[in-house]
């Protein structure tokens, strides 16, 4: 029984393709501003990776803020359950998911087998969310994955006072031009937008284990952070973050193909 | 008696020079990377206008975001209480004045002598800020001063679902992909623009008269759209609206001297 996931992002797609519970493959592209495009380049790339051709999928659940009209999907589920149920089934002793994406910041509290018992959500302002890392990381013109790594050399994070992205690029320039140090800027960067993701944490509840997903979860920097500011550790699952999302869905589709 | 006036806001800075209830100069500068450099230049500037030196000012108020760093100010009074002052002064009938800078927005309510009754101001968010409209005019590619005038054109505005300035951004962006047109672009901006700040005038109330001061009031655009969410015509100066706080500096500054 192969089942198919399509998560489509903000920023980026992903594909997972499953087979009776396990993962064959995945495929991670860029959104772009086509999402109907970026899914089938997602779908082909994961399936070339398997060998397999779309007629071998049984059934695809697609998810996402652009997932809405992906032509091969056969049903469409939100991003909480499909994040759940994928964290579960990378780390069965979930309790709660934090979910940092290009758009969006959920904290997802988890019940029994990966149900979604419930949720906060900010969808509606940057600041705490993973576009900020883009923006900070083109003003300072660095690599986005340098940001997490660059941030644990730094002795004493400085302060960022805003919490709008736009007026915080500003802060982070006039940090930069005042001729302060970089890995500093960068921590206290982290620290911030942490600070704001433990907010919403703190607002579903925080219960062990916690498990980070989403592009943000490879940033070391943030993960340290937040769990300075919610004092308890944060897993992360043993694949690429970004495809936790695609991976429940994929699983959801195989339930539905049990069931059908 | 000669006073000054002083506004170092955040992205331009601006000097009135009075003497017996009249303007003898005025300038306008974009910002120093220090307030006491910016606010020095545009003195001299407004100086050098009226044919004056600095001795000749018996007594300068300084106001707006660097208004406590200006060495040759004797007193620093609030943008809120200037703007008001200046406004009143300018337009005896004025009772409502929405001032949008380029970090910030404020509401001023004032009285019939112009005191200063109620305010409300956003400097938390770029939303509603001459900062979002820089953050337009980027991503269209065209000056800040051309999305007033682009915005009268419009046919079918383009609609900006988002609040944040960020998200906001990748809507006008995907909207550009998708071919849209430019003036329609424009008013989609223009009219996002001006439902910000009247969801901060909605929340003190309006009363005629109503005047915009700040940057933001030389966009006809924004203006034109928020006049018919307000339904009311604002009031026009014959002066550039960007000068009422520093006018309102002078002002204060001569009641001051004559306290002395």
């Amino acid at each position: 029984m192969i089942a198919a996931g399509c998560d489509v992002g903000s920023l980026t797609t992903k594909v997972a393709i499953t087979r009776d519970g396990s993962i064959i493959s995945h495929h991670i592209v860029e959104t772009g501003f086509k999402p109907d495009l970026a899914a089938k380049n997602a779908m082909d790339g994961a399936l070339s990776k398997a060998n397999l051709s779309i007629d071998d999928v049984g059934y695809c659940v697609s998810t996402g803020d652009g997932g809405k009209n992906v032509s091969f999907a056969g049903k469409y589920v939100s991003q909480l359950p499909c994040l759940s149920k994928g964290s579960y089934f990378f780390i069965p002793s979930v309790r709660t998911v934090v979910d940092v994406g290009g758009n969006a910041t959920r904290a997802i509290s988890v019940g029994k087998e990966g149900r979604v018992l419930s949720y906060r959500l900010n969808d509606k302002c940057a600041a705490g969310g993973g576009r900020f890392f883009d923006v900070l990381a083109e003003a300072l013109e660095l690599k986005l994955d340098d940001l997490g790594p660059l941030s644990l050399q730094s002795k004493s994070p400085l302060e960022i006072a805003s919490q709008c992205t736009v007026f915080a690029e500003s802060e982070v320039i006039s940090l930069l031009n005042d001729g302060k140090d970089i890995v500093d800027i960068i921590a206290g960067v982290n620290q911030s937008i942490a600070s704001r993701i433990a907010s919403l944490v703190r607002n579903v509840g925080v219960k062990e284990d916690v498990v980070m997903t989403g592009g943000v979860a490879k940033n070391i920097g943030v993960i340290k952070s937040l769990e300075g500011w919610l004092g308890v550790g944060i897993k992360t699952v043993p694949a690429d973050p970004q495809i936790v999302g695609a991976v429940g869905a994929s699983l959801l589709a195989e339930k539905e193909l049990q069931e059908s | 008696m000669i006073v000054a006036g002083c506004d170092v806001g955040s992205l331009t800075a601006e000097a009135v020079i009075m003497s017996d209830g009249e303007i003898l100069s005025s300038e306008i500068i974009g910002v120093r990377p220090k307030p006491e450099q910016s606010a020095k230049d545009v003195m001299d500037k407004a100086l050098q206008k009226a044919h004056l030196a600095l001795e000749d000012i018996d007594y300068c108020v300084s106001t707006g975001y660097g208004r406590e760093r200006i060495p040759f100010a004797r007193d620093n009074i609030s943008e809120i209480s200037c703007h008001g002052k200046g406004a009143h002064w300018l337009i005896p009938s004025v009772r409502t004045v929405i001032d949008v800078g380029g970090q910030d927005c404020k509401v001023i309510r004032v009285d019939a002598n112009g005191k200063l009754q109620n305010f409300i101001m956003n400097d938390k968010c770029a939303a509603g800020t001459g900062r979002f409209l820089e953050v337009m005019a980027k991503t269209l590619g065209i000056r800040l001063d051309e999305i007033g005038p682009l915005s009268l054109a419009a046919r079918n505005p383009v609609v900006i679902t988002n609040m944040c300035s960020i998200y906001a951004q990748t809507e006008v962006a995907a909207s550009i992909a998708q071919g849209a047109d430019q003036h329609d672009l424009a008013a989609g901006i223009t009219k996002a623009m001006a439902e910000r700040v009247n969801s901060l005038v909605v929340r003190v109330g309006v009363e005629e008269d109503v005047v915009i001061t700040g940057g933001v009031a030389k966009n006809i655009g924004v203006v034109k759209s928020l006049e018919v969410m307000l339904r009311v015509s604002t009031k026009k100066f014959n002066v550039d609206p960007q000068i009422v706080g520093a006018l309102g500096g002078a002002l204060f500054a001569k009641e001051k001297f004559l306290q002395k």
